[in-house]
């Protein structure tokens, strides 16, 4: 059963500041990274036109899709085919509103209606059919991807309303375009129900024991369903938002956003509530990711150190944590 | 302490200590084993069996000055993880270290896979060999069967006989038998199948080997070993042979004094109507089962393995599908055949199954989100859920229900299986359920708990609450009950009431269940009622 020595374990001092250190390591990380860069670029790096534009206002469709993601895998449930719900969501807006005319609601309406569609096929499929999420998820980007192409005949669109593009990066406040505070305002949101509703602490259960959460009287099934709808009408959002920021869409680009998406929402699980996926954390992550980015850009680093960067970032944070924690086994996934 | 025989012990440990942050988990532990002998090692959670388990496997570094000799042999301290193996010991734990989803043979030779550079594998040879091994045991496996789909015992014994193929493998090498370590192998075990273990433990010690039996179970350790050693708060309380200590000893020795067990007092509902029926309940091994239930009164459920008493109460929760059948209660019919979980719940019914960190409650999640899981509606405050009356009302029910340590904010995990389970009791008796459902509650729960366990049950029958307990623990379930069933084929045969409530009754009636099922019909009515 339980092991003798981790009954006593917790209420050492050290231990307990292995936990405090571990919860906001990815700030200092933050910070750090913020230094080293100030020295090495010190007069174009550190301003507050790099942090409004770049680092905290350019990254809004990344932050509002990593947000999508932690709620199925507080589930329990990988969604892969977010990056291609966004992509179709900014595909059919700017089809809608830029060639066909419609006006900016109606698009809207449509794009949050196809990922509720999306939401549900994953789900029925997951559910109803018990196959893991990985493979559904994986097959339905697919599926979508190959619709993208179709409906924009490989074509990159311009051409969406102004208003949109007005609401979304040229307005400001501070200097930081608007789509930032859309994506904090969501995260404060998906904070308030992780902590503090009933679907908060079901979902939770449901990703940490099903059966014991069935066993409770909780709807499993329901409560699965339901994330895997809300991260696919996250998704859409997020893709309106970038077709705001773009004023277009284009077929492939809105997929490079998964693996970022995917290391911030892990990177963010290491903060704040160290093993549990947060909004918190994940904000952070997304700032931490695209600081280190644009610090390297601003050193006139090749863009290829992006991808290097995602994905070292979270392999190393994730070990570090583990380090922290006496490699006790990591809640997550 | 026994002096050995001829020769060095098997085993012999001294002065074995481990300091965890300054507290003492183990404390100058010195004990040994004889060639050949069954030893008992016994301790409630937290008495620093599993420590020394750890430290003999190589997981734990003890503290400087422990000695260990195997056989006379000298062996450095601390071991690396896994070189026990080169000094033939082995290790079974409860969690096996079975791969369920390869097959039998797979699981068996993983160890020479993982050790051994073979360019080819002779399956056939194997086979034959694994086949004769099981033979040697009078184990009847069949080497291509999927571990997932063989019986919970069965899957205990491949693992046992596993472990030791591996000794045997070793003795080659140092000349001399193996010691097996089985750290608690009986828990999730129906009493046929630890019956069918023990004899697999006494063909070993046979083949000259020694095995340590790593339990808390007295009756188990009294009816298998020879010598047991008893731990207390990190030390040895005491080395007993078996054959010339008695139980109370025994028990004594364990928590340091003599515990008054637990007795409720068998009430008789005789006549009187009965508050909640079941009928015509089918599905599963059980057939058209019928049964009356009065408020106040705890009901027990037993037999042999398939008899299928253990369905009863996930399919009176809805957590398994019956294909029909009726549950009333407070005048309310419930349809078996299409009741979930959260039915029952709402109805007010609530279950405790078996399996405390699969089904009953989250280890990595805080003693607070477990408990309260059942009441976040009352947790409302106006903006949301109140964190803080969530964190007051679990440090209330852990005073009340007495779990130690009362820290809210632990993982459920952390705690022992004792207080892991008074936990998950509280969880669902701040409901106040009319109707309670257990299924062995006190599964792998220390003497102490266990009887604080059994209070907190009478005392929901107390207020009001019928409780219906499936059991292979007939000592449980005479210390508890009113009114014992007895089940062989998926029906009742024999019903137990009033002073027939006891261990031996009990034992009795399950080992001739299969008989009184028979032939004839069970007519509970003419043999089965002896007030």
């Amino acid at each position: 059963m339980t092991d003798d020595a981790t009954g006593a374990a917790p209420k050492k001092s050290p231990r307990k500041w292995g936990r405090e250190l571990e919860r906001y390591a990815l700030v200092i990380a933050w910070v750090l990274l913020i230094l080293f860069f100030s020295q090495v670029a010190p007069d174009s790096f550190l301003t507050w036109s790099t942090f409004s534009s770049i680092i905290f206002g350019s990254q809004a469709v990344l932050l509002i899709l990593t947000l999508a993601l932690i709620i199925p895998l507080t589930a329990g449930d990988f969604d892969l085919s977010v990056a291609a719900v966004l992509t179709f969501s900014a595909m059919l807006l700017a089809i809608l509103n830029a060639k066909l005319g419609w006006p900016l609601w109606g698009a809207f309406l449509l794009c949050m209606g196809m990922g509720l569609a999306i939401g549900l096929i994953n789900a029925f499929f997951i559910l109803f059919f018990r196959i893991h999420s990985l493979i559904v998820t994986l097959g339905t980007a697919s599926i979508i991807q190959g619709l993208i192409l179709w409906v924009s005949g490989s074509q990159t669109l311009t051409g969406v309303s102004n208003t949109l593009i007005e609401w979304v990066i040229v307005k400001r406040f501070l200097q930081i375009p608007l789509a930032f505070y859309y994506a904090i305002i969501l995260a404060a949101i998906i904070w308030y129900v992780f902590e503090y509703t009933s679907i908060g602490r079901r979902l939770l259960f449901v990703g940490r024991g099903r059966e014991v959460a069935r066993l409770s009287g909780i709807s499993v099934t329901r409560v699965r369903a339901g994330s895997l709808v809300a991260s696919a009408m996250l998704a859409s959002f997020a893709g309106i938002i970038n077709g705001g920021t773009t004023g277009g869409a284009d077929p492939l680009s809105g997929l490079t956003f998964l693996l970022p998406a995917f290391a911030a929402a892990f990177l963010g699980a290491t903060a704040i509530f160290p093993g549990r996926f947060n909004p918190i954390g994940s904000v952070i992550a997304v700032f931490f990711l695209v600081t280190g980015i644009t610090g390297l850009n601003f050193l006139g680093v090749d863009t290829f150190v992006q991808n290097i960067f995602n994905g070292g970032a979270l392999i190393v944070a994730v070990s570090a944590s583990q380090l922290v924690r006496g490699r006790e086994e990591q809640g997550i996934a | 302490m026994g002096a050995p025989v001829s020769g060095a012990p098997a085993l012999s440990a001294a002065h074995l200590s481990k300091t965890f942050g300054g507290e003492r988990a183990l404390d100058d532990v010195t004990f040994s084993v004889l060639p050949g002998e069954v030893h008992g090692l016994l301790g409630q959670n937290g008495s620093g069996k599993s420590t020394l388990i750890k430290i003999l496997s190589g997981f734990h570094h003890p503290d400087s000055g422990g000695e260990l000799k195997i056989y006379g042999r000298d062996v450095g301290l601390p071991l690396a993880p896994g070189q026990f193996r080169r000094h033939g010991l082995a290790f079974v734990h409860q969690h096996l270290g079975l791969v369920p989803s390869l097959n039998v043979l797979e699981n068996l030779v993983v160890g020479d896979l993982a050790t051994k550079q073979m360019g080819y594998i002779n399956w056939g040879d194997l086979r034959r060999k694994a086949l004769e091994t099981f033979a040697r045991f009078n184990l009847n496996i069949d080497p291509s069967s999927r571990v997932a789909d063989l019986p919970q015992v069965e899957r205990a014994l491949l693992a046992i006989v596993r472990a030791f193929e591996d000794i045997r493998a070793e003795q080659t090498e140092h000349g001399t038998p193996g010691i097996l370590f089985l750290d608690e192998p009986t828990p999730f075990l129906p009493k046929e199948g630890v019956d069918q273990l023990f004899a697999l433990v006494r063909g070993i010690v046979r083949e000259g080997a020694s095995v340590v039996f790593v339990s808390h179970d007295v009756d188990e350790v009294m009816e298998i070993t020879d010598r047991a050693t008893v731990l207390r708060d990190g030390r040895v309380a005491g080395t007993l042979v078996t054959a010339e200590a008695d139980k109370d000893g025994f028990i004594a020795m364990i928590i340091g004094s003599r515990v008054e067990p637990f007795q409720a007092i068998p009430q008789d509902f005789g006549t009187k109507t009965a508050d909640i029926t079941i009928r015509g309940l089918t599905g599963g091994s059980l057939e058209n089962l019928s049964l009356d239930i009065h408020k106040s009164e705890v009901i027990g459920l037993t037999g042999l393995i398939g008899s299928g008493f253990d369905e009863i109460p996930y399919m009176l929760f809805g957590a398994k599908t019956a294909e029909a059948g009726t549950l009333v209660l407070d005048g309310e019919t419930i349809d078996l055949s299409k009741t979930t979980p959260g039915d029952a719940i709402d109805r007010g019914i609530a279950f405790l199954p078996a399996d405390r960190l699969g089904a009953a409650g989250v280890g990595e999640l805080t003693v607070t989100d477990n408990m309260t899981l059942t009441v976040l509606p009352q947790m409302k405050a106006p903006y949301g859920l109140n964190r803080g009356a969530m964190r007051e009302r679990a440090a209330k029910l852990g005073t009340e229900y007495d779990v130690r340590p009362n820290a809210p904010l632990m993982k459920l995990a952390s705690l022992s299986g004792g207080n892991q389970q008074k936990v998950l009791l509280a969880k669902w008796l701040q409901t106040n359920p009319p109707l309670l459902l257990l299924d062995e509650p006190t599964q792998g729960v220390d003497v102490g708990a266990r009887q604080q366990v059994f209070g907190a049950i009478a005392q929901a029958a107390e207020q009001g609450a019928a409780v219906i307990c499936a059991s292979t623990d007939y000592e449980q379930l005479s210390q508890i009950c009113d009114r014992v069933f007895i089940f062989a084929r998926g029906k009742i045969v024999q019903e137990l009431r009033g002073s027939d409530v006891t261990k031996d009754r009990i034992a009795e009636q399950t080992l001739l269940s299969l008989s009184l099922s028979g032939s004839r019909q069970a007519a509970p009515d003419s043999t089965g009622v002896q007030a």
